[in-house]
């Protein structure tokens, strides 16, 4: 197929890794590589590609998967939402088993009787408040710069239209202020950066100066298994040079400069402010809160929320694993009380959680 | 169970469906013939054997290019029969109605039943119809069982598997689950994906003839082909080895997969099936599948292991492995 195949070509790829092993081998000492984004951990996995590499290089999984990130007062508070009389309550896929405290999720209040529904796009959740014109429709945005713009044309889309019952609960993030927050971190090891494919296709790769400038490598890289070895290879080659610069790999999406227009719709909508990333405490602007101009379509002022006592679960170690501090066969809940059917953390329950990719693929 | 009400997750064909058969239904039904769950339940009547099944079909949506829920009823419960070695002589159809519904809509459903019984050459010799008050069903559901005959000689099961067997499957993975994804209004994708729902008794007893040497065999419908080879592999303590190059796929499936997040792997078939046959007739079942009009994309995809418990082994395109667990259950599209 057509942009797949020749991105998974096992020939190309095994003489990607035959240059890898000769970097590796130049540079004689363990290097690790961060990758940020929960894709990539997914296709880490998917496709085999830990075992093929030189047992010097360790990757590690970043805050990268958003459901993950996602602290566990706002969980609660999606909860809450969700559960409200006459609200028909809409996310994207990857939220219905993380759990909040107490081990509550959306699919099991929807057991219960709350009406949650699953969208692949947030258009749709506009169609659902037109058809249903007695009913409030709250749509849980989350996600990084690749879903926030798309959200935030919803929300103008909404005003436009004039409906009246559609309102956004927005837990979105940006990536620059993780990735400063990590760089920030003197215990923390890392002497380079898989940066995200397709937040960079929003953000360029201006966004990831800071890396190069903290003297470790940074390269956007793809998706494919071509674009993942080739994106290790390019590491290798700064991290031996000591020339640091953010590199694209996934030339094929990304630009210096990135999606203006997106970044527009996004800050027209939305505006940084702090928040609480699960596994990184509260980081300052990284977080989307909807701007005073739609504050009207904010669910957290439309449904005046009461306090909510939230905790974490004791012994999960989503934290330092979210940090890329620990990996999670060393966590002591990892596949004996935390199991994708009975998900103690969120790692375990997104898709592109690292928890659940190691038990999925590497176990 | 891990749950105090039913998730949407336990009828998806995974891991929270197992744990519901093992933890709540086998328990307290136990018996010889239940307990070895295959598709079928054999049971021998008079010195000769019989197969006996049921399947309920809740789709959504009825109608889906390449069929309609009373087609897939017919399929369903004929492939059923089929892959455990049964000669189908006999349906029943129960129906679900709910207060509303379309007459005509039920008698084109009854019209494709008809037909595809017809064409499999099976008698829809008992029914049931109930009807229920508008929203106590969602518009139909129906349920079939079926009765068959077996003439293989040989024991067709988990345990009949044996360390070297080769893996076979009859065609492409998961156009039927594709379909049905992309016919859901929330996706609103077009593309020319059918359902690959049909009766395989025609193409099994081709093969049936081929060999004595077939092991066991499996249609892989919900949960697709990585959850019925998973759970052979748990079930039979071998370990499965899959090439993933191997694995037939067309590519508007893949398209929609790599759009949505899916993995064929996992997307459900109605017209395939999954053969463990001995190594040295793995060539010949092949060419006769390959002869039958539902077999024409037919691979060899792997081959069984030793009994080490090792699971199911995916040997990815560019020379890695992975193991393949049971998926969850309810397929959601990933967020990015």
């Amino acid at each position: 197929m057509k942009f797949i195949d020749e991105y998974r070509d096992p020939e190309l790829v095994r003489k990607l890794l035959n240059a890898v092993n000769v970097l590796a081998e130049k540079i004689g000492r363990p290097i690790t590589l961060m990758e940020i984004c929960g894709t990539h951990t997914h296709a880490i996995g998917r496709f085999g590609i830990r075992r093929l590499l030189p047992g010097s290089i360790r990757l590690i999984s970043g805050p990268g998967c958003p459901v993950c990130v996602t602290s566990i007062s706002d969980v609660d508070r999606a909860l809450y939402l969700a559960e409200r009389p006459n609200v028909i309550f809409a996310t994207f896929g990857d939220m219905l088993r993380i759990p909040g405290t107490g081990g509550r999720s959306l699919q099991q209040i929807r057991a219960a009787g709350a009406d949650v529904r699953i969208l692949s796009s947030p258009l749709d959740g506009l169609s659902i408040a037109e058809e249903n014109p007695t009913r409030e429709v709250v749509f849980l945005g989350i996600g990084f710069e690749t879903t926030a713009p798309t959200v935030a044309s919803t929300l103008r889309s909404a005003r436009r239209k004039g409906l009246k019952n559609f309102s956004l609960f927005s837990v979105h993030k940006t990536v620059p202020p993780a990735i400063q927050s990590l760089l920030d971190d003197p215990g923390l090891d890392i002497d380079g950066f898989i940066c995200p494919g397709h937040v960079s296709v929003i953000t360029g790769g201006e966004a990831y100066r800071l890396i190069p400038e903290a003297g470790r490598a940074a390269v956007i890289t793809g998706f494919e298994p071509v674009d993942m070895v080739d994106g290790i290879l390019l590491s290798l080659q700064q991290i031996l040079e000591k020339r640091y610069a953010v590199a694209i790999q996934y030339a094929r999406g990304v630009t210096q400069g990135g999606n203006l227009r997106a970044r527009q719709t996004m800050a027209e909508v939305f505006e940084p402010g702090d928040a609480d990333w699960r596994g990184l405490g509260v980081i300052p602007g990284s977080g989307l809160f909807i701007r005073k101009e739609y504050e009207s379509m904010n669910a957290l002022n439309r449904f005046p929320l009461p306090e909510i006592h939230s905790a974490e679960f004791e012994g999960c170690r989503c934290g330092e694993i979210l940090r890329g501090a620990m990996s999670p066969p060393e966590c002591r809940l990892f596949r004996k009380a935390c199991t994708p059917v009975n998900p103690v953390g969120p790692c375990m329950v997104s898709s592109e959680g690292t928890c659940a990719a190691y038990l999925r693929y590497e176990a | 169970m891990s749950t105090e009400r039913i998730l949407l997750e336990h009828g998806g064909g995974g891991l929270l469906s197992h744990e519901l058969v093992t933890e709540v239904f086998l328990p307290l039904f136990s018996n010889a013939c239940l307990d070895r769950l295959e598709d079928s339940a054999v049971v021998t009547l008079e010195g000769r054997k019989f197969c006996f099944t049921t399947d309920s079909y809740v789709i959504d949506p009825i109608f889906f290019p390449g069929g309609n829920i009373g087609s897939l009823a017919v399929h369903g419960t004929i492939n059923d029969l089929s892959v455990c070695g049964g000669i189908p002589l006999m349906l029943s159809a129960g129906f679900i109605l709910e207060e509303g519904f379309p007459m005509e809509d039920l008698k084109q459903i009854t019209r494709s039943m008809a037909e595809a019984a017809k064409t499999a050459g099976v008698s829809i010799v008992t029914g049931d119809t109930k009807v229920v008050a508008r929203g106590a069903a969602d518009g139909l559901f129906i349920n079939t069982s079926g009765i068959g005959m077996i003439e293989y000689p040989q024991p067709l099961s988990v345990d009949s598997i044996q360390p070297g067997d080769a893996v076979l499957v009859s065609g492409t993975l998961g156009d039927h689950g594709a379909t049905v994804l992309c016919r859901r209004r929330e996706l609103g994708l077009s593309s020319g994906i059918r359902s690959d729902s049909a009766p395989l008794n025609g193409l099994i007893s081709s093969i049936l003839a081929a060999s004595q040497h077939i092991h066991c065999m499996r249609d892989p419908t919900r949960g697709g082909l990585g959850a019925i080879l998973a759970e052979i592999a748990g079930q039979s303590g071998f370990s499965i080895t899959i090439q993933e190059s191997e694995l037939p796929v067309r590519d508007e499936v893949k398209g929609v997969c790599e759009i949505l997040g899916f993995d064929p792997f996992f997307l459900a078939n109605e017209g395939k099936v999954a053969v463990f046959c001995a190594p040295a007739d793995a060539d010949r079942i092949l060419a006769t599948l390959r002869n039958h009009e539902y077999g024409r994309d037919a691979k060899i995809i792997g081959s069984v292991g030793e009994r080490n418990g090792g699971g199911l082994i995916m040997q990815t395109i560019i020379g890695g492995s992975r193991v393949v667990d049971l998926p969850l259950g309810e397929l959601v599209p990933r967020i990015c």
